[in-house]
């Protein structure tokens, strides 16, 4: 098998260090930027600030990022197309209104005004989709027309000044509460034994193909870093982070739904044909057309995923808040793109992947809380945030240019 | 190779736009294992001939034999069922994405509900061995990383993959400096002789000269002149192209 090209021989592990060094010189930096500075300003606040690196604080960061965490997820599947969503903040606010109507005034089973709030989220996705893919209007203006109206139908839904508190306490749960210590050590041995068994997989699916497999100390070196990074983290957060006699500890619950949540759409784009079209139409809409796929459903499922995903982080934020209002979703989703952009999602398309946009999320969140525990004025949280978000957007189009200019 | 019964083999096609006759009645065959060029000015109807054959638009009148049987061709999806592969000049291929998953795009193999990466990538890497492609370092390799001749090499094995009986190349040393025409040629020399019908259009009648075995001139929607490229030179063919000498001057 010595002659075929590049796969009959991977390689040893400098030889994939060097070939990784060569691919982010070239422009191809995915999410070293945004891993980078979640480094450099871990350490910076962690240094001006004691409190900082406290389990509470940790805890609390992890909870602040997990509704914008979730919609920049939603996100990329259409920043993937080179196409924008506005209206995924409001969108998940008109279904999480029509779940509080659902729960509260009709008085139906949580479980089922939830696949309701989540239909609703897909029959706007699919409505956004058909404007943009089949009608041609550009999405910029179909989401922006749809953020306006949605307001408007949110008020109209909750009323004036309407707040809801949520009844449901498996919803309240999501945000507040915090799995048993066993559990968390228990869904991180879950999460450590999928990974090495979809890695094993991979190996032996390569191997029966005849093609060589990466050096095996790189994929345990990977397993053993993420079971360290885990094992500390599930460590710290089951420790008693209370300042009151009430002990406090424990994942919370809203990290391994959001983890799955990011496990099974990374799985869709990176293992599926649906994910390869969608890099695909993002990348040359002309070409994939040429190769037989059918744009606009993929197109349209792309929002669907989006707006149904949005729906996710609006549960998300009504369980933090404790209760649905009728501004749900307004301010959150342009700080969902700039997470998205700030992870390395590139705005341009087909360039992107959902721990991306988690990444993206975590740094904005982290900037978000550093200044405020210093005390800083909010003015000068937005100014900061807006400079990472120029800085990211700049640093996607200069590799944009390099790897297309390096040919 | 069996060059006595053509691939592909046109009579007295015909394609009008309104009041313009853009083809008037072409006879044109290619055979497998060899390289037929199709050369003429602009505006002779090189791109309405092909795009005839590609499927994208039908011939008006006429008849279309593929294997000695008559076809129509009425849509690309049908062309592509006959086995007919057309590598446009802009290529088509994602940037974002690796040679291998623009090899299989549109046609990726599957193991169970996922795609099949390793045998894809093995397929990809036997066919471009197949090709003695060797400029191409790693087939894990994004194609926004390669140089053009590369990007040629990689739609043309893209053809050889989808076990294409005619390959029609339009104009693909158009934008390629010395080297990677020169590695493009014989790719599409290496193509015939694997068995396959290439059809190439071409401006540069240098490249012709080098790649073709038969040459078929248009002028103004006829075809003038059929000729074998050992049996001529630079000066006739260009005489054809303009119009300055006809078929019947030759005999």
């Amino acid at each position: 098998m010595s002659v075929t090209i590049g796969s009959g021989h991977e390689g040893n592990v400098r030889e994939q260090l060097t070939a990784y060094k060569a691919r982010v010189k070239g422009g191809e930096m995915g999410a070293l930027p945004s891993v980078l500075s979640l480094f450099v300003l871990t350490f910076l606040f962690a240094a001006l600030n004691p409190f900082f690196l406290t389990q509470g604080n940790f805890a609390n960061l992890l909870t602040q990022t997990a509704t914008l965490m979730m919609l920049a997820m939603a996100l990329v599947f259409v920043i993937l197309l080179a196409e924008i969503d506005l209206s995924a903040g409001v969108t998940s606010g008109v279904a999480m209104a029509l779940f509080i109507i659902m729960t509260n005034r009709w008085e139906i089973d949580w479980r089922i005004s939830i696949v309701a709030g989540l239909l609703c989220g897909a029959a706007i996705g699919a409505f956004i989709g058909f404007f943009v893919a089949k009608v041609g209007v550009p999405s910029f203006v179909v989401t922006l027309g749809l953020f306006l109206g949605f307001q408007g139908l949110q008020l109209a839904l909750l009323g004036d000044g309407g707040i809801y508190r949520i009844e449901v306490p498996e919803i309240r749960a999501i945000m507040n509460d915090n799995l048993p210590g066993w559990m968390g050590w228990a869904f991180l041995a879950i999460a450590i034994t999928v990974m090495a068994l979809l890695n094993f997989y991979d190996r032996s699916v390569r191997a029966r193909n005849g093609l060589a497999n990466r050096p095996i100390s790189l994929m345990y070196t990977k397993l053993g870093v993420s079971i360290v990074i885990g094992a500390s983290l599930v460590a710290l957060l089951n420790t008693n982070r209370s300042q009151s006699i009430k002990e406090i500890s424990g994942v919370p619950i809203v990290v391994p739904i959001a983890l799955t949540v990011l496990f099974f759409g990374t799985l869709l784009l990176d293992r599926t044909r649906f994910g390869r079209h969608l890099y695909a139409v993002g990348g040359n809409p002309e070409a994939a057309r040429r190769s037989g796929i059918k744009v606009v459903k993929i197109r349209i499922i792309a929002f669907m995923l989006c707006s149904s995903l949005a729906v996710i982080s609006g549960i998300f934020n009504a369980s933090r808040v404790g209760a649905v209002e009728a501004t749900a979703g307004k301010a959150i989703v342009l700080s969902g793109v700039a997470a998205a952009v700030v992870g390395g999602v590139s705005l341009f398309g087909g360039r992107g992947r959902l721990i991306h946009a988690a990444v993206g999320a975590l740094v904005i969140a982290i900037i978000d809380n550093g200044l405020g525990l210093l005390g800083l004025p909010a003015g000068i949280n937005f100014l900061v945030t807006g400079g990472v978000l120029i800085m990211a957007a700049t640093v996607d189009a200069v590799s944009r240019k390099r790897t297309s200019a390096s040919r | 190779m069996t060059s006595h019964t053509p691939i592909v083999e046109l009579i007295g096609v015909t394609k009008s736009f309104g009041p313009v006759d853009v083809l008037k009645g072409i006879d044109f065959t290619a055979y497998a294992g060899r390289v037929t060029a199709l050369v003429g000015d602009n505006g002779a109807g090189k791109s309405t001939l092909i795009k005839g054959l590609a499927g994208v638009q039908e011939y008006d009148g006429g008849v279309v034999k593929f294997e000695g049987k008559e076809v129509s061709l009425p849509s690309a999806r049908a062309a592509a069922a006959l086995g007919i592969e057309v590598v446009y000049q802009d290529l088509a291929l994602c940037e974002n994405l690796d040679i291998v998953q623009n090899m299989f795009l549109g046609r990726e193999t599957m193991l169970g509900v996922t795609l099949n990466e390793p045998q894809m990538e093995f397929e990809a890497s036997k066919t471009l061995t197949g090709l003695s492609v060797r400029t191409v370092k790693s087939v894990r390799q994004k194609v926004a990383s390669l140089s053009g001749g590369q990007r040629q090499t990689v739609a043309i094995a893209r053809s050889v993959l989808r076990n294409a009986k005619l390959v029609i190349l339009d104009e693909p040393t158009a934008a390629l400096g010395v080297a990677q025409t020169e590695q493009v040629l014989n790719l599409v020399r290496r193509l015939a002789d694997s068995g396959v019908a290439v059809i190439i259009i071409s401006h540069n009648l240098q490249d012709v000269f080098k790649v073709a075995d038969d040459i078929a001139v248009l002028y103004l929607g006829k075809m003038v002149a059929n000729l074998k490229s050992t049996e001529t030179n630079h000066l006739d063919v260009v005489q054809y192209i303009t119009g300055s000498r006809t078929m019947g001057d030759q005999e």
